[in-house]
């Protein structure tokens, strides 16, 4: 049935109009998302100086000859001073350690929600989801009360006797990490039931049936069937996460070393805009598989749904 | 089958826990009479009424209001249109890439999207004079950028399970397709258009890196102005307005939820 429908409609509708609807939301992404990237990479190659704009021109046209002036420069600096790319590193480092707590946790909220009768799991979803569109900041700013040395959770642990004097947790790395799952949580439950719900359960029953151990049956059948979701998951944490900026900037300490935060004061602070511009292109790059992974299974289950 | 089941709902119930303890601690201690944030000194309101008097923050409300109602209004033009494209369109060159650029922007580090619009200002000032300084106009670019994509993202979904017989019905008995799409396609899909609406509007509330790059001295948001002065630490004050601003996004969003799920709801009672 469905076939002849569609490959009529285009038929009926005017060129014009087609025309338009692609044509707007396409020029504004090619200007505001598209363009502005190659600036980056221009502003990459230019050299910084005190001015306004605080960048030279990279093209120069003089004595009718167009000149080009590529600064490597500020490549060079990102692999030259150990800064750099200690905060590459490390920040990949947070954001996998974080993808993997994410997922453990994750995981079996996503199947026991795909379980839970299905008048509950709506409300189980929207309950794991409505934190993700509550105000970013201040969740992250309900951390540093908490974590804080004269905080409730150290409060509650000296109450308790565990410990004799307050732990130090907030300007940790571990309050960067805690910060980063508990935002980033619901974006790894969200794909994962999506999957997850659509598992054919007589598949596991034939397993179970057969003999299999249910963690052999985990192991074997609902983890491959499920690595679509897990995948998307573990993307839409891991890639944001990298370029993350106020989590460390609250919760972290002066070590904490996070390429988003050196990005922020390399361009705030210091003013250096050619720096800051590579460090992003660089970040691009390192972030290229992950982007392109997750827009595969994106179209991929676009595809599907049809 | 049943221990791993009540080994993952144990797990659930944590993960629930995890997410609204602390900003269920956080509402309690808005109502700390204490200007010490960590000692308990009883309740009161007066953490709120100070915050009435606090004209800066009043400003930046309004401001992030208004960018937020264009904002969301823009993303939703722009998305609606480009999930048409991705839904409605053959396959084409012109919609494979109509389609990658506006997933993009759903993972972008934010960073990046903020650093590479405000050099693209900065370009533009320059080179065509326009736009003269950043501000609430510059915000108002970024916001329905990135705001379309999730607009994109809810209508496509509801557009992929429409009946199309209807539409082409009003098409074979002489409608216009812009009437058509007014009077057919848009009250089947206005849940949709709601929630993507109101998703935006709550996301363009609550962006402080983007906005922080794009916006210039003359507009600051309310983000930017909790941001400045969370950096110096946790103050009863903030407590108070974090509570109202949880307390209005959560409400945004449950709206939001719950047309998207009753517009789901309608379609399984026609039977499909």
């Amino acid at each position: 049935m469905k076939p002849p429908l569609r490959l009529q409609l285009p038929k009926l509708q005017l060129p014009r109009g087609r025309l338009w609807t692609l044509g707007l939301p396409y020029v504004w992404l090619l200007l505001f998302f598209a363009l502005p990237f190659a600036i980056v990479l221009k502003i990459s190659f230019s050299t910084a100086v005190i001015a306004i704009p605080p960048y030279e021109p990279t093209f120069h046209y003089a004595d009718e000859a167009l000149q080009i002036f590529l600064n490597l420069g500020n490549y060079l600096l990102l692999l030259d001073d150990s800064l750099y790319y200690m905060a590459y590193l490390s920040s990949l480092k947070m954001a996998l350690v974080s993808t993997l707590c994410c997922m453990l946790l994750g995981y079996p909220m996503a199947y026991a929600i795909a379980r839970a009768p299905a008048r509950q799991q709506t409300v189980l979803l929207l309950l794991v989801m409505l934190p993700s569109w509550t105000s970013f900041l201040i969740r992250v700013y309900a951390w540093m009360g908490l974590l804080s040395n004269t905080g409730l959770i150290n409060n509650l642990l000296l109450w308790l006797g565990l410990i004799g004097e307050p732990l130090q947790i907030l300007n940790t790395n571990l309050a960067v990490y805690i910060g980063i799952v508990y935002a980033y949580l619901p974006f790894m439950v969200l794909p994962l039931y999506a999957n997850l719900v659509k598992l054919d359960m007589s598949l596991l029953e034939a397993a179970a049936d057969l003999g299999s151990s249910s963690f052999n049956t985990f192991w074997k059948i609902t983890l491959p069937l499920s690595r679509g979701g897990l995948i998307a998951g573990s993307m839409l944490v891991f890639i944001p996460a990298v370029g993350e900026f106020v989590i460390p900037e609250l919760l972290g300490g002066p070590d904490t070393l996070m390429i988003g935060k050196v990005l922020w004061q390399e361009f705030f602070n210091n003013r250096d805009w050619p720096v800051a511009a590579a460090l992003a292109i660089v970040m691009l790059m390192l972030l290229l598989i992950p982007i392109t992974l997750f827009h595969r299974y994106q179209s991929r289950s676009m595809e599907k749904e049809r | 089958m049943k221990r791993k089941l009540g080994f993952s709902s144990t797990v659930l119930w944590l993960g629930l826990v995890f997410l609204y303890a602390p900003m269920l601690i956080l509402i309690l201690y808005s109502f700390n009479e204490s200007k010490l944030v960590t000692v308990w000194g009883g309740f009161s309101p007066k953490w709120y009424a100070e915050l009435l008097g606090d004209q800066q923050i009043l400003d930046a409300v309004w401001t992030s209001l208004r960018i937020a109602f264009y904002s969301s209004t823009m993303a939703l033009i722009l998305g609606t249109m480009a999930a048409f494209v991705m839904v409605r369109f053959k396959r084409s060159w012109g919609k494979m890439s109509l389609s990658n650029m506006i997933t993009a922007p759903l993972v972008m580090p934010e960073v990046i999207t903020g650093l590479s619009l405000l050099l693209l200002f900065v370009h533009m000032a320059d080179l065509l004079g326009w736009p003269r300084e950043r501000g609430m106009l510059t915000v108002w670019i970024a916001h329905s950028t990135f705001c379309a994509s999730y607009v994109a993202v809810v209508v496509a979904s509801r557009l992929r399970e429409l009946d199309l017989s209807i539409e082409e019905a009003a098409l074979d008995l002489g409608a216009t397709p812009l009437k058509a799409f007014f009077l057919i396609t848009v009250p089947m899909i206005a849940p949709a258009l709601l929630a993507g609406w109101l998703l935006s509007f709550s996301l363009s509330l609550d962006d402080l890196v983007i906005a922080s790059f794009a916006s210039g001295p003359g507009a600051t948001t309310l983000p930017m102005v909790v941001f400045s002065s969370v950096r110096l630490g946790v103050s009863p004050k903030i407590n108070a307005l974090a509570t109202l601003i949880i307390l209005f996004v959560s409400l945004i969003a449950f709206i939001s939820w719950y047309m998207a799920r009753r517009s789901e709801r309608r379609d399984r009672h026609a039977g499909r």
